[in-house]
């Protein structure tokens, strides 16, 4: 398994310091703008052929990071690296030769279908906008993309409200990989599917993955899928990535309070390891008002001092490089 | 309500909801449809049941049945009994019904912004709650709904019962829709997937607000969800739903140690687990359509144990160990 320990910088995406936030509010008599962080100086390495998941709340970024990745929003800072490519300096031909291969898998497989197209429409669209194929290549191209997610050639002339849920998903994927990109950003794909369909696109995802060296992001809430799917994984927390690292070290051992906290409170299926259940009422703080020093500190266990004022950075954990995690005093394993 | 010593959750005491035989019905297309078909349930004080199954296998339906909450032009109760506190609510008038909706049996819902009203401020729409089934001064219900929302674990109760239902959090949301659901102190709560749109944190907490107020009324609660983590962590017996079906019933630590059903073993595979790395195995096929119900097992097309009788016959839910309390709708596993 590559730990992307040393990922070479001209392979796959690296991210550096990306920031994006939005002001919100404003306008009629004197309310106050207000500005939400919504990506805080994020950097992460997805290396070819890597899955790197990116964890975290509702409101924590993960989606908007994602989409800024992939420049369907414009970051206001920061680098994005593909093979070794700037990214955000493209624009013309070399925007649509980015957009081409990098492709994002929705979440939500009713909406991100067009109801009035048929599946054949919706497969053949990005292959004419990117002249992807002559005429005659079309049809056969459709053809496999829908054959590789395991439907028949006859859901061609069919349209989406006629399938599945899971169905719908087999569709948005073939949508994304008939243009053959090598870098694809999952947002919380299977969330919307029950268990039994989650676990068959999970596992159409991974082959799919391999068959064609694919560089995943999977954003995803669920720390059981990302440990199912991903190699190495970010935890997100208002804005920020507190800690990051292989994904079984990062869950079975993390070092950010926070981190443990997730991994505490995602259900297991076994009654033995109940979790000691805690009526607490710590909700998850504004983003339009996040808290001094670490966002973490007023629900943290082991706030200081040093926690309220200064904000801490991702930093590699000594003698273990291939993880990092941004507090003060983070957790012995 | 006299407060005894909470029995823990047993066999021997009268069940508090019994459900027999239960048929639920659906117009479609002009022909009824059964989406709920003979299920028997009993729900003792002071339990928790999980009822577990996937979209369309019927867990709403039963709930929203016994409270008769379906739309009387498309939806019928084509049989069975639902016994509660000795009243057959199957076959009560509606207006009987409501002295027990909110009252004896409470119901929560997955989305409590749909089900609060944006327009009122959560203190009145607490009392109306109580006042609806109690007869006292809208002061004292006021006070009773800032007692409700401290027990609920909400900060500063009294400034929040000022507040708007979208000055909430989802989390915080959800508190007010139990603090009015156990306003009259119900023998039962319904609660259909109610931490499902919480985020893993918030869940954890809300859970830990319904397992103290299960532990300090002896509430007993039917409690629906498709996740089998969340099950582990609150249930004391489970039901397993398939296609309108119970397909089992087990003492949850029975359940996850030795699953009977090949569904249930198939749906615990199937589940990625934070806790281990493991391959999901997904199940193969799909749910059958509610037109297209099989005349033999419902999960035989997808069943690795298939035998021929599966497609041929009904299998019955049906006591395995003799102590009458487990069950399994299964030819092969019953007749080990």
């Amino acid at each position: 398994m590559n730990t992307g320990r040393n990922p070479p910088q001209d392979q796959g995406i690296v991210v550096e310091n990306l920031c994006k936030h939005y002001t919100i509010g404003g306008r009629w008599p004197a309310r106050a703008k207000q500005i939400v962080h919504a990506v805080l100086d994020v950097s992460l390495v997805v290396a070819k052929g890597e899955s790197v998941g990116l964890v975290g709340e509702s409101g924590c970024g993960k989606s908007t990071a994602a989409r800024a990745i992939l420049r369907l929003i414009e970051p206001d800072s920061g680098k994005i690296f593909h093979d070794g490519v700037d990214v955000c300096a493209l624009s013309g031909p070399g925007l649509r030769q980015y957009r081409r291969r990098a492709q994002l898998v929705f979440q939500d497989p009713y909406a991100s279908l067009n109801p009035k197209r048929t599946i054949r429409q919706t497969l053949e669209e990005p292959l004419r906008v990117h002249g992807m194929a002559k005429p005659d290549e079309i049809a056969e191209r459709v053809e496999r993309a829908l054959a590789e997610v395991g439907l028949p050639a006859s859901s061609l002339s069919r349209y989406p409200n006629e399938f599945s849920g899971g169905q719908r998903q087999r569709i948005g994927i073939a949508r994304a990989l008939v243009l053959e990109p090598d870098f694809v950003v999952a947002d919380e794909p299977v969330s919307a599917l029950d268990v039994s369909v989650q676990a068959q696109i999970l596992q159409l995802l991974k082959t799919l993955q391999q068959l064609r060296n694919l560089s995943f992001l999977f954003v995803s809430h669920d720390l059981g899928v990302v440990r199912n799917f991903c190699s190495r994984t970010n935890v997100m927390y208002l804005g920020r990535i507190v800690e990051t690292g292989p994904t079984e070290q990062v869950l079975d051992a993390p070092r950010h309070p926070y981190t443990r906290l997730l991994r505490n409170s995602s259900p297991i299926p076994d009654p033995a390891q109940r979790i000691h259940l805690v009526a607490s009422h710590q909700d998850l703080p504004s983003a339009t008002n996040p808290p001094t020093g670490c966002a973490f500190h007023p629900r943290c266990p082991h706030a200081k001092e040093r926690c309220r004022s200064e904000v801490p950075t991702l930093q590699a954990i000594p003698g273990d490089p291939s993880r990092a995690v941004a507090c003060h005093f983070p957790l012995h394993g | 309500m006299t407060q005894e010593t909470i029995a823990p959750p047993g066999q021997g005491l009268a069940p508090v909801l019994d459900i027999h035989n239960l048929r639920t019905e659906l117009l479609i297309d002009g022909q009824w449809r059964a989406v709920v078909r003979n299920v028997s349930l009993t729900i003792h004080r002071n339990e928790t049941l999980a009822l577990v199954g996937e979209s369309g296998s019927g867990k709403s339906m039963t709930a929203l049945s016994v409270l008769k909450l379906l739309p009387t032009k498309i939806s019928r109760i084509g049989a069975g009994q639902i016994l509660f506190e000795g009243k057959d609510l199957a076959s009560l008038s509606e207006r009987d019904l409501r002295r027990i909706r909110g009252n004896r049996i409470a119901m929560i819902f997955q989305e409590p912004m749909t089900s609060l009203n944006p327009t009122m401020r959560v203190g009145e729409q607490i009392s109306e709650a109580i006042r609806a089934h109690k007869n006292v001064s809208r002061a004292d219900a006021r006070l009773q709904a800032e007692q409700l929302l401290q027990q609920v674990g909400i900060p500063s109760a009294r400034l929040r019962l000022e507040d708007y239902p979208h000055q909430f959090s989802g989390g915080m949301r959800q508190r007010v829709m139990i603090a009015m659901a156990i306003a009259c102190r119900p023998a039962l709560l319904l609660a259909d997937e109610p931490t499902t749109a919480l985020d893993v944190t918030i869940q954890a907490q809300v859970l830990a607000v319904l397992a103290k107020l299960k532990s300090t009324y002896g509430m007993s609660m039917v409690f629906i969800t498709h996740n089998l983590g969340v099950v582990a962590l609150i249930a004391d017996r489970v039901a397993v739903m398939y296609a309108g079906e119970i397909v089992e019933i087990a003492a949850v630590g029975d359940l996850y140690s030795e699953p009977m059903h090949p569904y249930t073993a198939a749906l615990l595979d199937a589940m990625p687990r934070v806790d281990r790395t493991e391959d999901v195995q997904p199940i193969p096929g799909s749910v059958p359509a509610l037109t297209d119900i099989p005349s033999g097992c419902a999960y035989a097309a997808r069943c690795p144990l298939k035998q021929p009788c599966c497609e041929k016959d009904h299998p019955e839910l049906l006591p395995i160990d003799g102590t009458n309390q487990r069950f399994v709708r299964c030819f092969v596993r019953s007749a080990k």
